[in-house]
């Protein structure tokens, strides 16, 4: 009777080459999130929230009295707020999703050791990692829904179009989430930690958040451009405003090859580290 | 003539390298179901590294090894939804509470919610943590923890339980009562397949056991058998004082079946341990202290390898 299972099974994995990574059951890890942040961090999350807004009323009312209007990089005027508001809204969608596999993951991998329990059930790393990067994902789009709305209170919202600034706020944040939980996974010590921190800041200060990239000169255009925020930031900015063009299918491009790396990058890590 | 059961591990010539470091050296055993296996050896000798490719979260380097019919290489998911796994530091799910802890890690193994609730109950009466349902895992004893970890383990229903030295760090009364829970589920015909440094909890669990040391197995067999063919029945364990003790050796010839110099007392094996005392108290020699025991599985360890087991 053993040997006709183990060689239904031999059978069934043969025609499922993906089984030693993934057991389709990445519900279960979100589960486990889900209760977890119920019970303990509530207010990592709801800090998470206020963020963005506070920057927006300081920098988008405060400084934008003084400011006026804005020129969009296809020639429109807005006003300041609308111009940075679709930004910050990016850029909580980053900071949502990097704060959640980055810090997260790390204590995670060495203290808790989460994912050691779990990839001795049958979970795969691939489970782990989609798992983990959905609820994130889910994080990201509560904090969007409720900036979305400060916008709309606000009047900063110009187009119809800012409703798919919602899925494209998901897509930033599943780039960036993808992305971190592989990069996180090199990480040994808290020093190499506060390296993620050196890049996201310059990051978020210059990828056209706060004023047009055209007052760049050329190389550091290309630079910023190369960077994923201002595609994140350009996206959703088109959206708000409604300004947009076919030429945003590349931000999109540009988050889905991100999210493809960043999952394939974070499988192969998971398995190497707990499943060597 | 009785059918033999098929072994439900098999493991022939494992070995793991890791870079030029062979933490398992060649390695072969059988456990048969309902079995209770243990691999005693130092800390270091392999033991873990040996645990991890049965679990299937850790891949041989070569040779051959067979857990339930299938190769961990290729069937990591389908073995490992068959074992319950005690690691040998707790990774309780410390942003959980403890009823939840047993839910949710039945989940990963995609078992339905109904038939995981009422089993988490279950389970929580065995390792005798029902009044704790609700309290968080950082406010358990060591002891605790450890009951829910291995509580945690049987969710699945596992067919071989795999635990690494599940008594490390605990207090004599929490590992007795550890225990005991051990010893009700070999009762129930679960397969046992554990680590240890302690001899004595060998002693208590092990129908069968493998010493292993720097990667290969060094005996095999039941505890009183390894006693019994690595050791006498006696030991006479005499203090002279650390500084005394190796000059004292020197006039001991013919005393006992073997002598053994441990930096703090010396070590004589015989049948009759009261007998050798005599004998050494005739040659003028008055140890401080003096002590006749049985022969454990820490002496055979000693003859093994020359060293004793906890360093």
């Amino acid at each position: 009777m053993i040997s006709t299972d183990s060689r239904l099974v031999a059978s069934v994995s043969r025609l499922r080459p993906m089984r030693s990574l993934y057991a389709g059951n990445a519900t279960s890890v979100m589960q486990r999130g889900w209760l977890a942040t119920r019970s303990s961090n509530w207010l990592v999350i709801l800090s998470g929230f206020f963020e963005p807004i506070f920057y927006l009323l300081s920098l988008g009312i405060g400084l934008g009295s003084l400011v006026g209007a804005v020129t969009t990089s296809t020639g429109h005027a807005i006003p300041y707020a609308a111009f940075i508001a679709p930004a910050l809204l990016a850029t909580a969608a980053m900071n949502g999703a990097v704060y959640d596999s980055t810090w997260n993951v790390f204590f995670k991998m060495h203290f808790a050791k989460l994912y050691q329990g779990m990839l001795s059930t049958s979970l795969g790393p691939l489970d782990v990692a989609l798992g983990e990067i959905l609820l994130a994902l889910l994080r990201g789009a509560l904090y969007a829904v409720g900036f979305m709305i400060v916008m709309q209170a606000l009047g900063l919202t110009l187009s119809w179009w800012a409703l798919l600034a919602l899925p494209a706020v998901l897509l930033i944040a599943f780039g960036f989430a993808s992305f971190g939980m592989g990069i996180t996974s090199y990480m040994k010590t808290f020093q190499q930690m506060d390296w993620i921190n050196f890049i996201m800041l310059p990051m978020f200060l210059l990828s056209a958040t706060f004023y047009p990239i055209t007052v760049y000169p050329e190389w550091i255009r290309w630079f910023i451009q190369a960077m994923p925020l201002w595609h994140g930031v350009e996206l959703v900015r088109g959206l708000t405003t409604g300004d947009v063009n076919i030429a945003m299918l590349w931000h999109v491009l540009y988050y889905l090859v991100m999210i493809v790396l960043g999952l394939i990058l974070t499988t192969r890590r998971l398995r190497a580290l707990f499943l060597d | 003539m009785a059918t033999v059961p098929a072994p439900v591990i098999t493991a022939t010539n494992l070995v793991k390298k890791y870079k030029d470091f062979a933490a398992v050296d060649g390695i072969s055993f059988e456990v048969a179901p309902g079995e209770s296996f243990g691999l005693l050896g130092p800390n270091g000798a392999g033991k873990s590294t040996t645990m991890r490719m049965v679990g299937a979260v850790s891949t041989r380097t070569s040779g051959d090894l067979s857990v339930l019919d299938l190769d961990p290489n290729q069937f990591g998911p389908e073995i490992r939804s068959q074992l319950g796994v005690v690691p040998q530091s707790d990774n309780l799910d410390a942003e959980l509470r403890v009823r939840d802890n047993l839910i949710v890690y039945g989940r990963y193994f995609g078992l339905p919610i109904g038939r995981v609730k009422a089993r988490a109950d279950e389970l929580l009466a065995f390792a005798q943590l029902e009044d704790k349902a609700k309290s968080k895992v950082d406010d358990l004893s060591g002891g605790m923890k450890r009951r829910l970890t291995i509580a945690r383990a049987l969710i699945n229903d596992p067919r071989i339980l795999l635990l690494d030295e599940p008594t490390t760090g605990l207090d004599p009364q929490a590992r007795h009562i550890l225990w005991d829970r051990l010893f009700r589920l070999k009762e129930q015909g679960t397969t046992l397949v554990l680590t240890t440094h302690y001899m004595d909890e060998a002693e208590q669990l092990c129908d069968r056991l493998v010493v292993v040391d720097k990667g290969t197995i060094m005996a095999e067999g039941s505890p009183a058998a390894l006693i019994r063919e690595y050791s006498s029945r006696e030991v006479l364990e005499v203090r002279f004082g650390s500084e005394k003790n190796a000059e004292v050796a020197g006039r001991l010839e013919g005393i006992g079946e073997r002598v053994e110099v441990l930096p703090d007392r010396i070590l004589v094996y015989s049948d009759n341990g009261e007998a050798e005392l005599v004998r050494i108290t005739e040659r003028g020699l008055h140890p401080i202290t003096s002590l006749v025991r049985r022969s454990s599985l820490e002496d055979v360890f000693l003859r093994l390898t020359g060293r004793s087991l906890i360093e």
